[in-house]
């Protein structure tokens, strides 16, 4: 990348007493991506995004946001930033417009709170006092109080935990929303789907270090490169044609269904091209995809929710 | 810089009186006492009557401004300890406020209903508690927000301390009511054991009283400079530590 990295965070460390929360953590965030930081709980996540957002100071190593230091410049660097923290509340009896009414009064140049608020999908919650909110509707908020100084640089910390399947869908088109309005986004998740989804690019910590960065395709691709084809047919010869193509590594048969495994990333295409030379009469035919959670278990050698 | 300051002192109004149970607590509380104790002991006290205690005749103005002040405090120990607790300390704290701007506009807030609750009560009370034309309102008036903003102090440092909401109540309940009882209100100090004499000395509440006492009862602030200089310091002594200890989470 040519351009000034939006993030940089070389080197950091940080301890609570003798626990090391995060361990010589090195990483770039580029311009108008989404990067996520991504790994199990207690594996440093907040620690890395409350450092580099201001509200900690790391023991050791260096950090630059908007080529500001998030330490000295705290509250020049507030102007430009837009945060979420995980497990925030307001006032229980704070409104939704009045919420956002605060927070524009604390920034230079606040965006319109009201359309904020519809951009959001929280007109008809205006006049709502928090604590009447659903889990989702707080979390627009959240971001809604996040995007009123329209920032360069947005940081949203483990925004879909504990909601349900539909309001994460809506949360994460918000999200690209961000983007597409040319911001930068760091979110931290410890979900996989939520990652693979929405990041451009992720790193992957455990333990308080980062084990790789990536888009999460290529992390797959570089970690885990099997293929698996499972096809069911009623041709009894089919195992043995598939076992005859050079980039499949094994088969295996359970009545019908055939899976067949090999690491060429042209697997697929191979095994088309066998169907179709023996005519091979299929009843069902799927691939699976190795994901980042296989990754995550390879990586790591445990799954992320242990 | 104090960017913010009204916006947020304006809400925490507004959120403070939407939950009446409070504003019963810290209004309507102490205006009742006042009221139901100048009922029963107003004319005695006024035609002089023996056996009355001090404390609900005479002094009963004292009394209820000294209760106004403790829940203040009580009220803002729980508030923060709440705001901690939830999280709204630390989203604030993640926004161009600064600390301080969100501490003062709690001590706003409280002086605010304090001033309230003290013109409730004297509204309420005038026609069972003799107040002499001699009484000097705007002095007395501004003794209760002083002393308020000095057992703030108290109450922040309670709050830095208080790990959790729970026990905020509880604890600062224990650590004022005391207070009340050696403040000299119910018992001159000079008539305490030298022990409570002493502790007396160094808790804040007694200057309080003694400062009220004196203006409500028409002597000038000159006679109460000792009252008032120790007041100061120790709000700042309070202040100090406070902002050596606040956890914001």
């Amino acid at each position: 990348m040519a351009e000034q990295p939006v993030i940089h965070v070389a080197s950091v460390r940080k301890t609570y007493g003798r626990t090391v929360a995060v361990d010589e953590i090195s990483f770039d965030v580029h311009p108008v991506e989404i990067f996520g930081l991504i790994g199990p709980n207690g594996a440093g996540k907040t620690t890395t995004m409350e450092c580099v957002g201001g509200l900690r100071v790391p023991d050791r190593g260096r950090i630059s946001v908007l080529g500001l230091d998030p330490r000295r410049d705290v509250y020049a660097l507030q102007e430009r930033i837009g945060v979420q923290l995980q497990e925030a509340q307001l006032q229980k009896r704070i409104k939704v417009r009045e919420a956002v009414g605060l927070w524009a009064s604390l920034y230079r140049k606040p965006v319109d709170g009201d359309r904020l608020i519809e951009q959001l999908g929280l007109g008809d919650k205006r006049d709502a006092w928090f604590m009447t909110l659903s889990g989702g509707q707080k979390q627009r908020l959240f971001i809604a109080l996040a995007l009123i100084n329209d920032p360069e640089l947005v940081f949203l910390d483990e925004l879909t935990t504990g909601l349900d399947p539909q309001a994460r869908r809506k949360i994460w088109d918000l999200v690209r929303g961000i983007r597409q309005r040319g911001k930068t986004v760091f979110l931290t998740t410890h979900l996989m789907e939520e990652a693979e989804r929405l990041c451009d690019r992720v790193a992957i910590i455990d333990h308080g270090r980062i084990i790789d960065i990536g888009p999460p395709a290529e992390l797959v691709r570089r970690h885990c490169p099997e293929r698996t084809v499972i096809i069911v047919t009623d041709d009894p010869n089919a195992e043995e044609r598939f076992r005859a193509i050079p980039q499949v590594q094994s088969v295996s048969s359970a009545g019908a269904q055939l899976t067949i495994r090999g690491r060429a990333g042209d697997l697929v295409t191979h095994v088309i091209q066998c169907l179709a030379e023996h005519r091979i009469h299929v009843i069902d035919f799927r691939t699976e995809l190795p994901t980042l959670e296989d990754v995550f278990l390879k990586l790591t050698g445990h799954m992320i929710r242990d | 810089m104090l960017r913010g300051l009204w916006q947020l002192t304006w809400l925490e109004i507004k959120i403070f009186v939407r939950e009446p149970l409070g504003v019963i607590g810290t209004v309507g509380i102490p205006v009742l006492i006042f009221v139901l104790f100048g009922r029963m002991f107003g004319s005695a006290a006024r035609r002089g009557l023996q056996g009355v205690p001090a404390a609900v005749s005479v002094d009963l103005p004292i009394l209820t401004s000294i209760l106004i002040t403790t829940s203040a405090v009580l009220s803002l120990v729980a508030i923060i300890a709440i705001y901690r607790e939830g999280g709204i300390l630390r989203r604030l704290r993640a926004t161009p406020l600064r600390p301080y701007t969100i501490l003062t506009a709690q001590v706003l807030v409280k002086l605010l209903f304090t001033a309230v609750t003290l013109a409730a009560m004297l509204l309420a009370g005038r026609r069972y508690v003799a107040m002499d034309a001699g009484v000097p309102l705007a002095s007395f008036t501004l003794a209760l927000l002083f002393s308020t903003v000095s057992i703030l102090s108290l109450g922040f440092l309670l709050a830095s301390l208080v790990p959790t909401a729970r026990f905020a109540q509880p604890m600062g309940t224990l650590l004022l009511y005391p207070m009340l009882g050696v403040s000299g209100l119910f018992v001159p100090v000079a008539s305490l054991p030298p022990m409570l004499r002493a502790v007396a000395r160094v808790l804040p509440l007694t200057y309080a009283v003694s400062l009220l006492r004196g203006i409500w009862h028409g002597e000038g602030w000159s006679a109460h400079i000792g009252d008032v200089t120790v007041l100061s310091v120790m709000f700042l002594a309070f202040t100090a530590a406070s902002t050596r200890l606040f956890r914001w989470e």
